[in-house]
């Protein structure tokens, strides 16, 4: 009995070998298990063995027709691709849920805001259109200052300007909380210039750290940290001695540039270095202007521009197309 | 600021530089290298050629067909110069040669004639002023070189991107002497042998200064027997190598001067100066004066001029005037140099919008030590290339001179702003290498007294920054500074922000960012009424152009053009946009009010999308934002820019939290939309003060342990009646009545207007019975269900299908 129940094995796995259609499988299965197959029959039979025999013989033939059952079903599920007519072209596309898209800008200053975050620095935000006061004067740019020249300024009234920069939130929070203070702030500025590579209206990302102690190694540090972050570990950069008037040692941040890689192209104008960065330890006259105690507390700060972070990053090259809004822009991030 | 090394190589003794490296050295120092080129790049493809033959042009009288040899080659070149005569040795420009005026030359037809190259005068190749006919070259070289080549001209021109506070920058010699500091040699200044005898002058002429707070120093020589003429070949060159046109020799002095030492200078022709005396004072308000340009220019009471004894003859530290300029005729020459107030120049510069290499250099500061030093070079200079007689003494009224100013750097302060490790020795040497005068006072302290022309160090941190430069910012190493852990505080508003984006975005809609300024008119365009508080708005003095002149107060405009330009470039398309942004609102406060807002626009071609879908939208988002919001029909007379009876004010507490509805569709034809397209607009300031904080944001109800039990009631109603109402009135009535709580909720599920009707519609509701102590039975259910249905039938008139 025992033999005989493996031969039953034996024969079926030896028949499926040569099988792949599934309808011949299926035969095959019938011919086994179906209602008058050869273990149906067996299973049947058990009535005509001695009484002894009965249950051991019964859970033998249960046991294989079990077996069977599942060596069919594999065999089967394994040959579905092979049926003609129950597959499909996988190769048609998807129904896409609909979804909508990030503006390039927000996604950049969100991942500004993240890596920032995690560096303990605290987002804030002020107004887009200033006062004199803070957007110039109290970042040590007095009135008649040739420095002046370096933002064309729209102007709602002789005091009052579109802010062309993010830098007036330093004032402001400074105004208002005494050292450690570490924000960054983001938000638009306005200046007055439009062509090629100047649009009337873009972003900026402010930062700000005040504290004990603090040095122009550690504004090194931090903004390394951030290039590597928004880049790439790999990217190269170097601090290049500059002039701001509210912050002084002044530099600028240059990385290798990502087209070339230094070698000279014309996205970094053949330099092989790209711009990203204004920074410098501020200037003792702003803390003057807010009443920090300059012989207490140093402190560095930063500025740079998202739209441009997010042209190099996607290699976008016109500045442009972030206000016009054309889809097949927009619908690409 | 262009500085050629030819220039330089006069004030620093080396024999070879390599460009690039230098560029690199003054661009890490703070002296930004935006471009170098080389000068004679230009000459690459002319060529040393020499004329076989010159035959007449048969076409033209004053033109000449040349026959041309240029190495293996010959060439027919037609020329008009009258020296070309035949074996003259001269110089050929072949096509895509570029001249000095960057002409690119081409091979071509003149009168009938090809011609297949020119042949060039000193001037057409930036290498002179001679336009009288071609240049003429030693008959030695050989003919077919590369003219540079020929000539040994090499030179490169560096432009150096220069930031506000290096005016002693703004010279050959400031360049020179930061290179200097790089271990590059010792700077040799020019030697200046002028006679220092003598006051002669002062019985010729006098200067007066009324206002020495807008000029601190004005110096004066005087010259005679002038004969004005061109200036020599070496200054010309030096000229020419940085771009700058020669004129004549005394014109050419001033500005040679003002190059090599960043001192602007300026020459008047003696004899037309009134009672021959110099004035410095202040304009007349709405005075007229002429400036060398030829333009009339309108003075303001503020405007430091130079005057003779009646009137004024030049706009001081901007630009002189037309009255008192060096003709070929003038025969003694006044030389102003002077060091003017910054802000005063600046002031002026600003104000008659004239901006000049004077005023640039004087509104950032010259060296006020060095005004003397400038004058005697320049007029030294007039009495060689002008062959003039000096009239002997000086004039140097200098009111108010000021002490140079001694400063105290810190060695540890200076380390411990940079995270540096300097010796005080370094530090000192660092300093000194750029003529600062540095003493050691103790251990740690130098005293710092920096340069004259420095005028930008005032206080030790401008010494820092100095070391900092100098020892190089690469060099300086990479630390952090110490932050202690702590819970970040969550800027709420910016979440919420961020958490609408990401709920719009996922709703499918796609952000955009539009420009703050708009139209002039845009109010107009969408219809708001004159008393409309968004009318009020802030308004640029100085707008890039009238459809960028007013701060935004709605995002509508700027959105309804972005629809409008994605529409044109493909009109089938189904656009869901919005916008996050501040609009402006011009309030009493100098300061306008700004306003966060957020508006979303859904425009689908053939009609699949209407009023319920940007509802939805509303209703979605505020739901997610934990809000309960009410919709009422906005009145018609209160739609401007949505369609009236297709338009709903969300409500909270009886304030407004924003609008959806249809945009009307003669603000659509307005903006050349043939669509429909829905709003949302929400005031998201009132929104942020609306969403529930901390324990209200969310409490889970627990779920239910027993069955519901679901009854509809169906009903025909007049049209007029809101389903929101009868909903409502259901619902108040369960909360007022305890028998009734088993109701769990109500909804519409159906509404039918049919034609047939037109005053009724037919409305289908779903009533949801659940208790929360046990299964309920249908007589339960049953009798609450039609105890409900008739009141409701009973208010509301309703009949039953």
């Amino acid at each position: 009995m025992d033999t005989n129940i493996e031969e039953i094995k034996f024969e079926v796995l030896e028949q499926l070998k040569n099988l792949t259609d599934i309808e011949n499988i299926r035969t095959l299965s019938v011919r086994y298990l179906g209602r008058k197959g050869i273990v149906t029959t067996k299973l049947r039979n058990i009535a005509k063995l001695p009484v002894e025999e009965r249950p051991r013989a019964g859970q033998a033939i249960n046991l294989l027709k079990k077996e069977l059952q599942a060596i069919f079903d594999q065999a089967a599920g394994s040959n579905q691709k092979t049926s003609k007519t129950e597959q499909i072209d996988v190769s048609l596309p998807g129904r896409i849920p609909e979804r909508g898209f990030f503006h390039p800008v927000t996604l950049i200053i969100r991942q500004i805001s993240d890596i920032f975050a995690r560096l303990g620095f605290n987002i804030v935000e002020g107004p887009e259109i200033e006062t004199d006061y803070y957007n110039f004067e109290a970042l040590n740019l007095p009135k008649n200052h040739p420095a002046r020249d370096m933002q064309d300024t729209f102007y709602i009234s002789d005091n009052i300007v579109l802010r062309t920069q993010t830098s007036p939130m330093q004032i402001r929070v400074m105004e208002k909380q005494k050292p450690p203070v570490r924000i960054i702030a983001p938000g638009k500025v306005f200046r007055r210039d439009s062509d090629l590579t100047h649009t009337p209206m873009f972003h900026q990302v402010e930062g700000l750290l005040v504290d004990h102690k603090v040095s122009f190694s550690d504004l090194k540090g931090i903004l390394t940290t951030f290039v590597h972050q928004i880049f790439d570990k790999r990217t190269k950069l170097r601090f290049r001695p500059s002039f701001f008037p509210f912050t002084e040692p002044s530099a600028e941040v240059d990385i290798l540039c990502v087209i070339c890689r230094g070698k000279g192209c014309r996205v970094c104008s053949h330099s092989g270095w790209l711009e990203v960065l204004g920074s410098g330890m501020v200037h003792p006259a702003v803390f003057e202007n807010i009443g920090y105690d300059t012989e207490q507390y140093n402190g560095f700060a930063f500025g740079m521009g998202v739209e441009r972070l997010a042209m190099l990053k996607y290699g976008i090259d016109d500045l442009r197309k972030f206000f016009e809004n054309d889809f097949r822009f927009l619908r690409q991030f | 600021m262009q500085v050629s090394l030819s220039w330089l190589k006069d004030y620093i003794p080396i024999k070879k530089i390599d460009a690039e490296i230098l560029a690199d050295k003054l661009t890490m120092a703070g002296l930004e290298v935006e471009g170098l080129w080389d000068r004679y790049q230009h000459l690459k493809q002319v060529l040393v050629a020499r004329i076989i033959s010159v035959q007449e042009h048969p076409q033209a009288d004053r033109l000449k067909i040349c026959r041309v040899a240029c190495g293996d080659q010959e060439k027919l070149v037609v020329c008009g110069a009258p020296n070309a005569a035949p074996d003259l040795v001269t110089a050929l420009a072949l096509p895509g040669a570029c001249l000095a005026d960057n002409t690119i030359i081409q091979k071509s037809k003149i009168r009938g004639v090809l011609s297949e190259g020119m042949l060039c005068s000193e001037e057409d190749l930036g290498l002179g002023t001679n336009t009288a006919g071609l240049l003429v070259l030693n008959s030695d070289l050989k003919i077919g070189t590369p003219l540079a080549i020929a000539l040994g001209l090499e030179d490169q021109v560096l432009e150096i991107d220069l930031t506000p506070n290096r005016p002693d920058c703004l010279s050959i010699i400031g360049v020179a002497r930061e290179i200097a500091g790089f271990d590059y040699g010792k700077l040799k200044y020019p030697l200046i042998t002028l006679s220092q005898e003598g006051e002669q002058i002062k019985t010729m002429t006098s200067v007066e200064i009324e206002n020495p707070q807008a000029c601190h120093r004005y110096a004066a020589r005087l010259i005679e027997n002038v004969k004005v003429g061109p200036s020599p070949a070496w200054m010309q060159a030096r000229l020419l190598s940085i771009g700058l046109k020669p004129i004549n020799n005394i014109v050419d002095c001033t500005n040679f001067v003002m190059l090599e030492y960043g001192q602007p200078l300026h020459a008047f022709d003696f004899d037309q100066l009134a009672e021959n005396r110099i004035v410095v004072r202040m304009a007349g308000q709405g005075e007229k004066f002429i400036t060398l340009d030829q333009k009339e220019r309108t003075l303001h009471a503020d405007t430091l001029m130079i005057c003779d004894g009646q009137k004024p003859i030049a706009i001081g530290g901007v630009m002189g005037g037309l009255n008192s300029e060096i003709k070929k005729t003038t025969t003694r020459v006044l030389i102003e140099s002077a060091c003017f107030a910054p802000g005063s120049i600046r002031k002026t510069s600003k104000k008659l919008d004239l901006s000049t290499d004077a005023s640039h250099r004087f509104e950032r500061g010259v060296d006020p030590d060095g005004t003397v030093r400038a004058l005697d070079r320049v007029a030294e200079l007039m009495l060689t290339t002008a062959e003039a007689d000096l009239v002997p003494g000086l004039i140097d009224e200098h009111p108010k001179p000021q002490s140079s100013l001694s400063l105290e750097l810190s060695t540890t302060k200076t380390n411990c702003i940079l995270g540096t490790d300097l010796k005080q020795a370094e530090i000192k040497k660092l300093l000194e290498a750029i003529e600062f005068q540095v003493k050691t006072i103790n251990t740690d302290l130098l005293s710092v007294q920096a340069p004259s022309f420095r005028v930008d160090v005032t206080r030790s941190i401008d010494l820092i920054e100095e070391v900092a430069r100098l020892w190089g910012y690469n060099k300086i190493a990479v630390t952090f500074p110490l932050i202690p852990a702590h819970g970040r505080l969550i800027n709420q508003r910016i979440d919420w922000r961020e958490h609408i984006r990401s709920l719009m975005i996922g709703f499918g809609f796609t952000e955009t960012i539009n420009y703050s300024f708009i139209d002039q008119n845009a109010c107009d365009h969408i219809g708001l009424p004159n008393d409309d508080p968004r009318r009020q708005v802030a308004t640029l003095l100085n707008p890039l152009s009238v459809s960028q002149r007013i701060m935004r107060s709605t995002l509508l405009p700027g959105m309804l053009g972005t629809l409008g330009r994605n529409l044109t470039l493909s009109s089938g398309l189904t656009l869901k946009i919005f916008e996050v942004g501040k609009i402006f609102i011009q309030g009493s406060a100098e300061q306008p009010l700004e306003k966060e807002m957020l508006l979303a626009l859904w425009c689908s071609p053939k009609q699949t999308c209407d009023f319920f879908d940007i509802k939805g939208v509303a209703q979605g988002l505020l739901k997610a934002l934990g809000i309960d919001a009410g919709y009422t029909k906005l009145s018609q007379q209160d739609c401007y820019y949505t369609r009236p009876g297709y338009t709903a004010q969300i409500i909270i507490d009886s304030k407004i939290l924003g609008l959806v509805g249809e945009i009307n569709p003669t603000l659509m034809k307005t903006y050349h939309l043939n669509q429909t397209a829905y709003l949302l607009e929400l005031d998201l300031e009132l929104l942020y003060q609306l969403i529930p904080l901390g324990k209200l944001e969310r409490q889970v109800k627990p779920l239910p342990k027993f069955p519901s039990v679901t009854r509809d009631i169906t009903m025909i109603i007049d049209r007029e009646i809101e389903a929101a109402e009868i909903v409502n009135s259901i619902i108040s009535n369960v909360s007022q009545n305890k028998d009734q709580s088993l109701v769990e909720d109500v909804y519409i599920i159906d509404v039918y207007e049919g034609d047939k009707t037109p005053a009724k519609k037919s409305i289908s509701l779903r009533i949801i019975f659940r208790s929360g102590e046990k299964t309920l039975e249908d007589e339960v259910v049953n009798a609450l269900h039609t105890e409900i249905a008739e009141r409701v039938i009973k208010q509301f008139k309703a009949d039953l299908p």
